[in-house]
């Protein structure tokens, strides 16, 4: 027979990260639904939440305001979150085991599927991020283009997490149990929606420990950049990328650990 | 290019083992360069676990499989580039188009560029799926689902293909196309093909038939030669209560009868001969006798002893996932 082809990493990886992007612009309302539901709570917990917030390091800005970067990680949660459990479909719908029976190393299906993952949350949070003027977030050329960047690094993260967590499940029901019981509390819980420096002890422990604090920060240290007091408490920005790094190749490794697993 | 005479896929004393189950049995099997072969046998034979040893998606317990000379397990790169799979379940993505899903495949085997254009225009050419290049796969009849899934499964050119169930959820005359696709691959490609099937006359249309039958190669043969088996001819009675004319039969005649799927079965030599016996010793009971030569249908039956499609026989059907 003619040529055989050689097997190759980069092809299949580029082949899945187009596949993922190609089926989230043909399915609209998932673009729709990734960005509406944390522009609703935006909105609706920014107002409602107000008036009861003042004082912290915060006075200075406004509930909306201050809500604005974690809105953005949720964003960028649950775009990674709900793109990654497409894996679970595709197993299902039987696309997954032609990919799998292909000539292509596993890591470049992990890879392949973080990078889709991570192309769509950070295009939603660019979206939301013509929202800024609205809250009153500042926006100039740099500092935003930083933001984009710590996004890169959040979605990395997030898409590797979701990835564990989607490869060795079977139905999408418990996925959701782990979205609620897991994932929300650790977007609650990430400075996202009050500072840890109000927090009880014991929940700034929780918050230190937890890798999406460092996300939020990462995302208002940059945003804000060089303006005192925007980090409200959290840890500095340096720290903040460090740790978004860190988590992110951390989570990149132990997805393709898991996606390279025989099942 | 000298003749390989040496099969192409070789199975030698392969033993399949989950928990206490034995889902192939010591199987060993050799298929010729350029032929297609069936594996039949009913659910929980054994075919499944064969198919994914194959397509080195399962590791077996014992023994040894090739393709092309590339061991299944030692060397699973080798054996994935030069096999082309179809499922027994869709693997395409409905959301994209047909020619979205062949670019995707292209570009996990590694192809690229205008070779990979090129090799997907000719490949619609050849499944008549030109016009429907851009057409999201979800709007496709399943008979046409299932050529794109062909298509996708030979866009790298494999040299053997593999196919599970290949005509579930095929309608009688979508089943014909595919084997007639088959039979030209093989004819103008020299492309083996190995498919599983429970259907008699899928593997009638097939140059050899291996027969699995609780994990166990039970035959291996042309289905000629497997019919010629039975010398004689087959009677097939209709009737209202077949289970208790089967007995009676039985004590009266001393031959074999049996029922698959509400008929009486009776191979018989002279078969002819026979007819006038059988309806005065059950008068107004039987409503028709049809004689004929044995099908496959009877050969199973009389190598399994039992029928393809009787549940009862299985056992656990479990077969792995």
């Amino acid at each position: 027979m003619s040529s055989v082809p050689t097997q190759s990493w980069v092809m299949p990886a580029v082949a899945l990260w187009q596949r993922e992007v190609q089926r989230f612009l043909r399915q609209r309302s998932r673009v729709v639904g990734a960005l509406a539901t944390p522009v609703v709570f935006w909105v609706l917990v920014g107002s409602g939440f107000g008036r009861s917030f003042r004082g912290g390091d915060a006075s200075e800005m406004n509930y909306l305001e201050y809500a604005y970067p974690g809105t953005i990680a949720m964003i960028l949660l649950f775009t990674a979150i709900f793109s990654t459990i497409s894996i679970i479909e595709d197993r299902r719908e039987g696309f997954l085991q032609a990919v799998v029976a292909a000539p292509v190393h596993r890591s470049a299906i992990a890879f392949g599927k973080i990078m889709g993952s991570t192309t769509l949350a950070v295009f939603q949070a660019v979206l939301f991020l013509c929202l800024a003027p609205l809250a009153g977030v500042p926006i100039s050329f740099f500092p935003v283009l930083a933001m984009v960047g710590a996004c890169v690094i959040v979605a990395i993260g997030l898409s590797g997490l979701g990835v564990m967590i989607a490869w060795p499940m079977e139905s999408t029901q418990g996925f959701h149990a782990i979205m609620n019981l897991f994932l929300l509390p650790m977007w609650l819980l990430s400075g996202a929606l009050f500072p840890s420096s109000g927090a009880s002890p014991w929940l700034g422990w929780v918050m230190a420990l937890n890798p999406l604090t460092y996300g939020v920060s990462a995302i208002r240290g940059t945003l804000y950049y060089g303006q005192e007091g925007a980090l409200a408490g959290g840890p500095s920005l340096v720290t903040a990328l460090l740790v978004s790094i860190a988590f992110a190749f951390a989570m990149t490794v132990a997805a393709t650990m898991i996606v390279g697993r025989k099942r | 290019m000298p003749e390989d005479t040496n099969p192409i896929i070789e199975i030698t004393s392969l033993t399949h083992r989950s928990g206490d189950r034995t889902a192939l049995d010591n199987v060993s099997l050799g298929v010729e360069r350029g032929s297609i072969v069936a594996l039949l046998g009913p659910n929980g034979g054994g075919k499944t676990t064969l198919f994914k040893i194959l397509t080195t998606l399962l590791t077996p317990t014992s023994g040894a499989a090739s393709v092309g000379g590339c061991d299944v397990v030692l060397n699973q790169a080798d054996v994935r580039r030069r096999i082309g799979i179809v499922f027994q379940y869709p693997s395409l993505d409905k959301t994209l188009s047909v020619a979205e899903n062949l670019t995707c495949q292209g570009h996990l085997y590694g192809l690229r560029g205008s070779n990979l254009r090129q090799r997907i225009a000719s490949s619609l050419d050849r499944f008549g799926l030109t016009d429907r290049a851009r057409d999201r796969v979800a709007t496709l009849s399943g008979g046409l689902q299932r050529r794109v899934e062909l298509a996708k499964s030979l866009l790298h050119q494999p040299e053997v293909l593999i196919l599970d169930e290949p005509s579930t959820g095929l309608d009688p005359g979508a089943r014909a196309t595919l084997m007639d696709q088959l039979t030209e691959l093989r004819d103008q490609d020299s492309v083996t093909s190995l498919l599983t099937t429970h259907l008699m006359d899928e593997a009638d249309r097939c140059d050899r038939v291996a027969v699995l039958d609780l994990g166990k190669l039970v035959a291996n043969d042309t289905p000629d030669a497997l019919k010629s088996r039975i010398g004689g001819d087959v009677l097939t009675i209709q009737t209202k209560s077949p289970g208790e004319l089967a007995k009676r039969a039985e004590e009266k005649f001393g031959v074999k009868a049996v029922v698959i799927d509400g008929v009486v079965h009776i191979e018989r030599e002279k078969g002819h001969e026979f007819v006038p016996d059988i309806i005065e010793a059950f008068p107004g009971e039987i409503d028709s006798v049809t004689v004929g030569r044995p099908t496959l249908d009877d050969v199973f039956l009389q190598l399994t002893g039992h029928a393809l499609g009787d549940e009862s026989q299985e056992g656990d059907k479990g077969e792995s996932r």
